[in-house]
């Protein structure tokens, strides 16, 4: 069938399958994630349709999906800043911890301003704390070529015991600091500064400027010299330096705009969803692994901010899904962390095959232009790729 | 009190408990130590540890077998870095981020399996202290060094047969060219793809032992998460330790002792706040990579995949 071969050598087939590469290294994991199940005794069909209608199966289950999605597309957006600029920021958790802890701080001391403006005001602070969080593994990188992997994980355990210190102590809940529980809290936010919900559910204006920030971070990556110069760096540093970009301060921004959206996600967590921090003295308990899983939605999303979109929601559903399949199937929700592993593994492993694709494109162009084949065949080769 | 800190009595216990906390951060960063002189950075640590904890302490739970736990703890560290070491070697795929995938499915997995095969935090008579005759009476001396479960004694050995199988064996050389120059140890006949297989793999059976020391040897418990990070430390003790085994035990013990310390400072009630007392270390980790990292070099191949030019 030579018509069929055509279309399998074809350039945009070629194309689609890299774009789906991802999907399959989802179905992959899930079909592993079937195999773990029956070796667990569990239907893998009652569990992936218990999985299914707690993400999708009612307005509320889907409007929680996007709530869940929220933090993963903004930590997500700021991986896929500084996995482009080539630095590996896994300090989300940490700086949505501390986005969370100043975005508070703001909500808590200026009650007698409108609300607009504070919850403004926390936005901006969070977009900071994270700033903060990111940009010092940024300079250590920068500056003093201390591996950015492990002062940011360095940096997630110091946020954490920060975040314990203050809720216990400077920051605890007045009405809880007289009780002997003491429960590790702060005040609740007043009710004016909550952010908006969108429709009668859970969903709440932070998904709307996640989603409007994804297109913003697209601009910016290539749309603007600073996004050009990150992602030079990220692709070629000593080209970069020779073509007189200064190489350390684009690393510096790289983390430090990376931290500054993982930041954001943890303030539109205290605004959006739980109106007051709360510490069980983990970071997940807090970030709910988002500061993790926010790297597999951007790796997902083929570090593209846009594509992120609906990677976060995919994996925002996994994980609200994950809660009614231990409901309904009684599967701890720890099987989809596992999942969301393979999933990473998956992914990465299946870039071999797009790379090779794209050498062999670039050899097809290559041959093309060096010998020209019979004009009918060239032309037709012309149409495919346009 | 602070002054209850300088009694003789509360020393020996710092340094002992010091002794003892630093066997799993030796084990995971011996391993590490191994991989990455080959050029592979394994972030996959923590996963690996999580899975072996987990596997020597079921099986020991229900054989009452403490040695057969450790032996699954090796063989599921060990089937955790084969797949590394497929993705890596032969996929080539990016090791940070791939290491991370294995640090999400360990946790996942343990915690999965605990869920779902024991439900409840129990425990198990871990390995007994063995006292070593004569040295162990030495006031003391004897506590903190001689009177250590048999993992403790093993994390001690293996810095030296570490140290001495990378520098002073072909195997160590071929180890070390593989991470220095990949292509230049290809051209001599020394097959990078079995050597990386060989480090990424030996590092994996060590993380699963590291993380049986802590569930069968240590804290006798197993619970989910319960490294809470200590293999992302092995990995920056590794660093610390500029890639030399002796380095490595340095690093470990500076990191065990402050944490022995804290916990102590804990336990006598004196008045600092717990949350810096835990912070410590990871402040101090950081401080020490910003001094020392600038001035040793990482292995030239590290984190690149090995692609034979054609």
């Amino acid at each position: 069938m030579p018509a069929m071969n055509k279309v399998f050598q074809s350039d945009w087939f070629s194309r689609l399958v890299d774009t789906l590469l991802p999907v399959f290294a989802t179905l992959a994991a899930l079909v592993l994630g079937a195999v773990m199940l029956l070796l667990l005794n569990v239907n893998p069909i009652a569990a992936y349709t218990a999985l299914w209608e707690g993400a999708f199966g009612s307005s509320n289950a889907f409007a929680e999906t996007l709530v869940k999605a929220t933090p993963l597309l903004l930590v997500a957006l700021g991986i896929c800043i500084s996995f482009r600029g080539d630095v590996i920021n896994i300090g989300g958790e940490g700086q949505m911890i501390i986005g969370a802890i100043f975005a508070t701080w703001v909500g808590l001391t200026f009650t007698g301003l409108p609300g607009w403006l504070v919850i403004t005001l926390a936005m901006l602070a969070g977009f900071l704390g994270g700033a903060i969080w990111g940009g010092i593994p940024g300079v250590l990188k920068a500056y003093f070529r201390v591996n950015e992997i492990l002062s940011t994980v360095m940096m997630n355990a110091i946020a954490v015991q920060l975040m314990n210190f203050l809720l216990s102590g400077p920051m605890i809940d007045p009405s809880q600091a007289e009780l002997a529980s003491r429960i590790p809290q702060t005040a609740r936010l007043l009710e004016i500064f909550r952010l908006p919900r969108l429709i009668p559910t859970r969903l709440h204006l932070g998904a709307l400027i996640a989603v409007m920030l994804a297109i913003l971070v697209y601009i910016l990556l290539w749309r603007t010299t600073l996004g050009y110069r990150i992602r030079a760096v990220g692709q070629n540093p000593h080209a970069s330096r020779y073509a007189g970009i200064k190489v350390q301060r684009y690393i510096v921004l790289a983390l430090l705009l990376s931290g500054a959206f993982a930041g954001l996600a943890g303030a539109t967590q205290v605004f959006g969803v739980n109106y007051r921090m709360i510490t069980d003295g983990s970071s997940s308990g807090f970030t709910g692994s988002a500061g993790f899983n926010g790297i597999v939605a951007a790796l997902f999303g083929q570090l593209h901010p846009v594509w992120s979109i609906p990677a976060s929601i995919l994996f925002g559903a996994l994980l609200v899904g994950a809660n009614s399949m231990q409901r309904v199937v009684q599967v701890p929700s720890a099987l989809v962390t596992a999942l969301n592993g393979l999933v990473v593994v998956f992914v990465v492993s299946s870039e071999i095959w797009r790379k090779r694709r794209q050498r062999k494109r670039q050899a097809i162009v290559k041959q093309e232009n060096e010998s020209p084949p019979p004009s009918d065949e060239r032309q037709a080769i012309q149409m495919e790729g346009t | 009190m602070i002054s209850d800190l300088f009694s003789f009595t509360v020393l020996v216990g710092i340094l002992a408990s010091g002794i003892r906390l630093a066997t799993p951060y030796l084990y995971a960063a011996i391993g590490e130590t191994f991989s990455q002189r080959s050029g592979v950075l394994n972030l996959g640590v923590e996963g690996q540890m999580l899975l072996g904890a987990f596997a020597a302490f079921y099986v020991t739970l229900t054989t009452e077998n403490l040695w057969l736990g450790v032996l699954t703890a090796m063989f599921v560290g060990a089937l955790m870095g084969l797949a590394m070491a497929y993705v890596t070697v032969n996929l080539h795929a990016e090791q940070g981020i791939s290491g991370i995938g294995f640090f999400l499915f360990g946790l996942g997995m343990s915690d999965l399996l605990f869920q779902k095969l024991l439900g409840t935090v129990e425990t198990v008579r871990g390995f007994p202290e063995i006292y070593i005759p004569g040295l162990s009476d030495i006031p003391g001396i004897g506590e903190i060094f001689f009177s250590q479960n048999v993992l403790v004694y093993g994390a001690y050995l293996l810095v030296p047969i570490a140290w001495f199988v990378l520098n002073k064996t072909t195997l160590g050389l071929k180890i070390r060219s593989v991470g220095e120059n990949p292509d230049a140890a290809d051209s001599l006949g020394v097959s990078v793809i079995r050597v990386r297989y060989f480090t990424i793999i030996l590092g994996g059976t060590l993380s699963g032992i590291a993380g049986a020391s802590l569930s069968i040897a240590l804290l006798n418990v197993f619970q989910q998460n319960m490294t809470s990070g200590l293999g992302f430390i092995a990995v920056a003790l590794v660093y610390f330790g500029a890639w030399r085994p002796v380095g490595v035990l340095g690093g470990a013990l500076l990191f065990s002792m402050i944490n022995s310390l804290q916990l102590w400072i804990q336990v006598l009630g004196i008045n600092v706040k717990s949350e810096f007392a835990v912070m410590m270390p990871y402040v101090l980790t950081i401080l020490v990579l910003v001094a020392t990292v600038s001035r040793v070099r990482a292995p030239a191949a590290l984190t690149k995949p090995f692609e034979r030019e054609s």
